[in-house]
């Protein structure tokens, strides 16, 4: 079979190849003639003509001949340039790249792995080097905590969503689930982080249970209902049981993680002091960082593991075709619910962490909106891989953080210019592109879980989608 | 029949509303041979399939699978009349596959089926497929995961047990060379094969087959016909297939149950349903003047 296969793969490019040498420049120049002809067309009311009213408060019609020109021109030449350089650029390189839906797997993936933890070890360092010990505490917490929490909760969301292939939209029902266990825990019983943060992993999973058996038997659409009316209840819960809950107020004064012990106060058995260091609040949010750090990587050690294990691949086979699952003697519904539970207790995690770092918790935090950003980052990053969706959660999380950055925006475009305003469509705007180029997401491909050979990376259009 | 049975069938009903897929259907399936279970289109030939396996409910009926010594069909009514799903006795036991969900059909009574439209996982390679067939004792092997992830050493060699046997497997239907590819880019008839590999993975004693030939060309039925022969001569499992391909049917078969709209109306060796009346009436019709004289015939 392999060689008629390959011999397809040559016909195409030889193909290919004519067509892309052809370049036909009496076409590209009629079709730039077309282009300009309908952007004048179109722009002729729109940008052409312009009402302003003058001094006596009458409306009068300007002319904008110059800028009508130009945006024609533009829209002409830009439609020449596609078709003598880009589209020839474009056969060519889908011309060279013959259809396979096998590659070599992403060795350089895996190379890449001990460059971006070393990174993330040194990166508080960097960003104190580089902004003082003052100005580092918002690159450390707004960026890489903040970031960090995304990915944990992105990797956790990919075990139901990427590998079982159940659309899970009310994640952040279990987010909601660990840091209220958290909260309400600490503050009034007074355990310490380490005792609740196992605690709230396991009361989030028990609720990955009780949401699990209603949905076993829905699939698709109605499953993402449902679950997306879970995450709404759960959230209304917490909104309207005040007395357990304070509703909208929320919850204050959560006690904050302490060094195994040692809290990071300025007293005189505070963090900085024991350690005869200088106090400063970073050193707590250092700390944090390193926390949430080692969760992640927990969480993608275990996902890792668990998907060489039979569960794991138990889930990815359900994802492909439940049927067959039930005819190899794979009890599914246990399947389902181990997904969802292990999901869910990696969101609880997260939440008990958000709790802990933020020392005030609200039903806003656990909108849909969030639900929605962590669905987001995982079908963005390619579902059931690893790295894209860190690469999504960085993008997505820290893209929004750098908008408020980008001062230098407001000299390009005058200073009443807010970047933040815009952060949303330009968000929505590069999804957009990053779907239309990348239909399944950053990193599309399935590596897979064992090999005899030689380890091939499985082309994302056989790759099932799941969701039931 | 010589055989001793293992899977008996009785009174079998299948009522879809006020459809009548199957209507009390009563036959056997030889311990160690080939029942070929074959009819026009629409006879309920896959509904039958799906009652055994666990897929389907069935409305009425009994159907009695058994494990080892055939001493154990003594106990049958016994079962019956109990509340049990099985029951084990001396080195046999006995189990009652319409009390089963689907899964433990395979697990416990290990009946394994393919089906008519290939169901492999596409996305997953044909080693993987391979795995996951051998879920249930890997699960146990990795202490449900709990052990797993530590990586414990007689986790490590069951896993390695398991890929040893794929690759048996893998030899036997000749894709040892396309292990790590995905199962969906394996041509028609190799995916054939792969899911016919996939579930004997599961240990089956029964190993039900739905059209296993259909889309095969002349050279991978013949193919076909070898590995299903093999699976009976030297994995010692019986087979239940359903086929139109003939040349599979009465190449292999040692014993073949004809349906007809839900109702069996012949039961045999190939040679006898060859020549039943019944059977040839029912694929090729009768010619109108001989219809009322067939009709007396087969008491219609």
């Amino acid at each position: 079979m392999a060689a008629p296969a390959q011999g397809d793969g040559v016909g195409e490019r030889v193909v290919g190849r004519a067509a892309a040498e052809r370049v036909d420049v009496p076409h590209a120049l009629r079709q730039a003639g077309v282009t300009a002809a309908l952007a004048f067309a179109l722009f002729l009311p729109l940008i052409g003509f312009q009402t302003v009213q003058n001094i006596r408060n009458e409306l009068v019609l300007e002319t904008r001949w110059s800028l009508l020109f130009w945006m024609v021109a533009i829209a002409g030449i830009s439609r020449l340039v596609y078709d003598l350089v880009i589209a020839p650029w474009r056969a060519r390189r889908a011309a060279a790249r013959p259809r396979a839906s096998t590659t070599a797997a992403g060795v350089w993936r895996r190379r890449l792995m001990p460059f971006a933890i070393g990174f993330l070890l040194v990166y508080p360092a960097v960003a104190i080097y580089g902004a003082g010990w003052t100005g580092a505490t918002k690159w450390i917490d707004n960026f890489g905590i903040q970031i960090l929490i995304y990915v944990m909760l992105g990797w956790g969301l990919n075990i139901v969503v990427g590998l079982a292939g159940l659309l899970d939209l009310g994640y952040v029902a279990f987010y909601a689930v660990g840091a209220y266990s958290y909260a309400l825990l600490a503050k009034n019983f007074g355990f310490s982080f380490w005792i609740l943060l196992p605690l709230a992993g396991i009361l989030s999973s028990f609720w990955g249970i009780i949401l699990g058996f209603p949905v076993l038997r829905l699939r698709g659409d109605y499953l993402a209902i449902v679950t997306l009316a879970f995450g709404e209840i759960i959230r209304l819960v917490l909104v309207n049981w005040v007395d357990l809950t304070n509703g909208y107020a929320g919850i204050s004064g959560i006690p904050r993680p302490t060094f195994f012990g040692i809290p990071f106060t300025a007293n005189d058995d505070g963090f900085a002091a024991r350690f005869g260091l200088e106090f400063t609040p970073v050193y707590r949010t250092l700390f944090l960082y390193y926390l949430i750090l080692a969760l992640a990587l927990l969480t993608a050690f275990v996902t890792v593991r668990l998907r060489r294990l039979p569960v794991g691949r138990a889930w990815e086979a359900l994802r492909e075709d439940e049927i067959a699952c039930r005819s190899l003697g794979i009890n599914t519904t246990n399947t389902k619910l181990t997904a969802f539970s292990i999901g869910a207790m990696f969101g609880g995690f997260a939440g008990s962490f958000f709790a802990a770092r933020q020392g005030f918790i609200s039903p806003e935090s656990f909108t849909f909106l969030e639900s929605a950003t962590i669905v987001a980052i995982v079908v963005l990053g390619g579902m059931g891989s690893q790295i894209g969706v860190a690469i999504a959660a960085i993008v997505m999380v820290g893209g929004v953080e750098i908008m408020r950055e980008l001062d230098f925006l407001k000299y390009v475009f005058g200073q009443d210019f807010d970047p933040t305003q815009y952060r949303m469509l330009i968000f929505g705007f590069a999804m957009v592109l990053v779907m239309i180029w990348r239909p399944r997401g950053l990193i599309s491909t399935r590596e897979p879980s064992v090999f005899l050979k030689e380890r091939k990376a499985i082309a994302s259009d056989l790759v099932g989608q799941g969701h039931g | 029949m010589s055989a001793a049975p293992i899977l008996r069938i009785e009174h079998l009903t299948m009522r879809f509303g006020g459809l009548v897929a199957v209507h009390d259907l009563s036959f056997e399936v030889g311990g160690g041979e080939i029942t070929a279970l074959i009819g026009p289109n629409g006879a309920g030939k896959t509904t039958v399939f799906n009652c055994i396996t666990g897929f389907y409910k069935p409305t009425a009926g009994r159907m009695a699978l058994i494990h080892g010594d055939a001493a154990a069909w003594d106990g049958l009514d016994a079962l019956t009349q109990g509340g049990a799903r099985w029951a084990t006795q001396g080195d046999g036991a006995l189990y009652l596959l319409e009390r089963m969900p689907d899964y433990l059909v395979t697990h416990k009574a290990r009946v394994a089926r393919t089906f008519q439209n290939i169901r492999l996982f596409a996305g997953m390679t044909v080693l993987e497929n391979l795995l996951v067939a051998q879920h249930n004792r890997l699960m146990l092997a990795s202490g449900f995961s709990f052990a797993g992830i530590f990586g414990i050493p007689s986790f490590t060699s069951a896993e390695n047990a398991a890929i040893e046997k794929a690759k048996t497997w893998l030899e036997r239907i000749h894709l040892i060379d396309r292990a790590d590819d995905p199962a969906g880019d394996l041509p028609y008839g190799a995916q054939r094969r792969l899911e016919i590999a996939r579930a004997m993975c599961t240990d089956p004693v029964l190993l039900c087959l739905d059209e296993p030939a259909a889309g095969l060309n002349p050279r991978e039925s013949a193919e076909l016909n070898d590995l299903l022969l093999t699976i009976r001569n030297e994995d010692r499992t019986s087979i239940l297939l359903i086929e139109h391909d003939m040349s599979v049917v009465m190449g292999i078969s040692d014993h073949i149950v004809v349906l007809d709209y839900g109702v069996k109306i012949s039961d045999g060796t190939p040679d006898h349903v060859r020549n039943d009346q019944k059977v040839i009436a029912a694929y090729l019709g009768v010619e109108d003047k001989d219809v009322a004289r067939v009709e007396a015939e087969v008491g219609l």
